[in-house]
């Protein structure tokens, strides 16, 4: 979920002092005093992403709504005269809308630049792609670092957002963007959920739906994963209830455990034994000590650290929170064939035999209920090493897969 | 693109235009594809091997990778005009069993399969006494998916007691349509057209 590992690196690199959370808040520059010196980072955070400001409030399943929201989003490839060769792809929990563009703060290659370009299999020079970053989150659209009405940050006075909110903020971009209905929409693990929430509620803005590696409700191990992470986050005095925006400090000790704790669900144990295994980091015997001996632990570390790089703790916990309220029966009166009763869209569904996080029992019992309401779908469990994180990584079947099926 | 199996070929130009089918075991989706493209069809599938259920999504067919002996359960009653199960029947765990869920699905079902009692797979254990290795059953007994042989009297039989009635049968000799009499001794391969009585 989120960023693949591209590389395993044996020695997590240096982090370059100028994007750190704690040393700018470079993501939430434009909260900053106009005289806090500008970092290379924020300028191309800034000019980087393209934002719409959505003209109507958002109403929120909370019951509260949203003022001023907006929505930073990429896109790529043209889109057509009748404007019918739009894609919509949605990002997973810590993603982002870099999905075939360099990330301004990372300066990596996009999360999904392997799937999405010209003559790839989210084809840019026939489909015009768009990407969004996901309401709650801090990426440049509305988030708790946000502004709310009185000048300063939302930080926990942002309102607890669900998925169907966040697509219902996607859905006012794509009313912004003139788009009335996609050609697809795409999307793996948190992805995957607001395409099923998109193609259940709003069924006409769609004409096919390509799910991955997700779920239709989260399970009770799903919430108590996250719970873990949130309570770290939670756990460090620098979080100071939310309220660490501008103290030049951010709870990343807690940020980067659980970063730490959801990256072993990304993985699986096959994956990680074949990857690390009991083999020592830089090091030829035990230490005897807490160090990261071994190179597992090394691994998680990085992962955990850089993560705090580019992702706001406060989102974190809003958007693990949204992923938990998730339960798309529960939503259409229990009954999960219901939520596609108005739906005429084709779908797809893909799921991995080593992913544990969201397994294939997921996938199937949403195929089920698909089936029960007599919709057009497809099904197919793939064969991949690598957990959860295989829809990130290379599948040359799961090209196949969503080459087929959006270009039929 | 090829022209379809004999058998298939026969379930293609059975099936009225425009309806809902369910082609169980659809392997790459060619028959699914025909009835699409010819006929209009509203055709669905159910396929045991990923790598099938890929170049059936690449075609725009909607199927789903599942197993005749337990994902059937999954769709409702009567939601398809047809249920079509070609060279299937033999290889599934419980032939019944996937045969009343066949007509519990479908108004009516396609079951196609090769004849156990055909003369030559007959002389090949009359005389060499060995189980039969034949052009539709090339694969040898201890390696083949076909693991419950069935006859075209025996197929009679099970119909007979599980009351579901006979619409149409056709007997094929290689590619070639052949006689319903002595079918069972005549006949490689069997479709036959189904309904429940009642």
């Amino acid at each position: 979920m989120g960023r693949p590992p591209r590389a395993f690196a044996t020695s997590p690199p240096p982090t370059p002092p100028a994007c750190r959370w704690g040393d700018g808040r470079t993501l939430t520059r434009r909260l900053l005093p106009p005289n806090s010196p500008p970092t290379m980072a924020d300028a191309a955070a800034l000019h980087a992403s393209r934002r719409l400001r959505l003209t109507q409030p958002l109403a929120l399943d909370s019951g509260q709504q949203l003022d001023g929201v907006e929505i930073a989003y990429e896109t790529y490839g043209e889109l057509n005269a009748d404007k019918s060769n739009a894609i919509l792809v949605c990002h997973a929990l810590t993603g982002d809308q870099y999905l075939a563009s360099d990330h301004p703060i990372t300066g990596k290659p996009g999360w999904w630049v392997r799937m999405v370009g010209p003559g790839k299999p989210i084809d840019t020079s026939r489909f015009h792609v768009i990407c969004a970053n996901v309401i709650g989150s801090c990426i440049g659209s509305t988030g708790p670092a946000s502004p709310a009405a009185d000048g300063k940050p939302y930080a926990m006075r942002f309102p607890v957002i669900t998925v169907r909110d966040m697509v219902r903020g996607l859905v006012g971009l794509l009313d912004g963007l003139g788009i009335a209905q996609l050609h697809a929409v795409v999307g793996g693990s948190m992805g995957g959920m607001q395409a099923l929430s998109l193609a259940a509620n709003f069924p006409d803005r769609i004409r096919s739906a390509l799910v991955i590696a997700s779920s239709a409700r989260h399970s009770a191990q799903n919430i108590a994963f996250h719970e873990v992470g949130r309570q770290a986050i939670m756990a460090d005095p620098e979080w100071r209830g939310g309220d660490y925006y501008g103290t030049g400090k951010g709870p990343e000790k807690g940020l980067a455990v659980a970063r730490m704790a959801a990256h072993i669900t990304y993985l699986s144990e096959e994956g990680m034994h074949e990857k690390f295994g009991r083999k020592l980091q830089d090091r030829d015997a035990k230490t005897f000590g807490f160090d990261a001996d071994f190179q597992i632990e090394s691994y998680l570390r990085h992962q955990g650290l850089s993560f705090t790089d580019r992702f706001d703790a406060n989102s974190y916990l809003y958007i693990t929170r949204a992923m938990d309220y998730f339960d798309l029966a529960e939503e259409h009166g229990g009954l999960l064939a219901n939520a596609f009763a108005q739906s005429k869209a084709r779908f797809c569904l893909v799921s991995f035999d080593t992913d544990w996080l969201y397994p294939t029992a997921e996938s199937r019992s949403i195929v089920h209920a698909l089936n029960a309401s007599g919709a057009a779908v497809s099904f197919v469990e793939l064969s991949a090493p690598f957990g959860h994180d295989s829809f990130l990584l290379d599948v040359p079947a799961l090209d196949r897969v969503v080459a087929g099926f959006l270009g039929a | 693109m090829s022209p379809l199996r004999a058998d298939l070929a026969i379930i293609a130009d059975n099936i009225a235009p425009g309806g809902r089918v369910l082609d169980v075991g659809c392997g790459d989706g060619a028959l699914m594809a025909a009835l699409r493209d010819a006929r209009g069809v509203d055709a669905r599938g159910m396929e045991i091997d990923p790598a099938n259920v890929e170049l059936c999504v690449a075609r725009g067919l909607s199927v789903i990778q599942g197993d005749a002996d337990s994902d059937l359960s999954e769709y409702p009653d009567a939601s398809f005009d047809y249920a079509i199960l070609s060279q299937t029947l033999q290889t599934t765990m419980r032939p019944d069993r996937v045969l009343e869920q066949l007509l519990r699905i479908g108004r009516k079902a396609f079951v196609s399969f090769p004849n156990f009692a055909h003369w030559r797979v007959r002389l090949s254990l009359l005389w060499g006494g060995r189980m039969p290795v034949t052009r539709l059953l090339p694969v040898a007994w201890y390696a083949t998916p076909n693991i419950h042989h069935v006859t075209v009297d025996d197929f009679r039989a099970l119909l007979d007691e599980r009351g579901i009635r006979v619409e149409q049968a056709w007997f094929l000799n290689g590619d070639r349509e052949t006689s319903a009499a002595a079918a069972n001794f005549r006949a490689e391969h069997a479709v036959f057209l189904l309904s429940r009585n009642d």
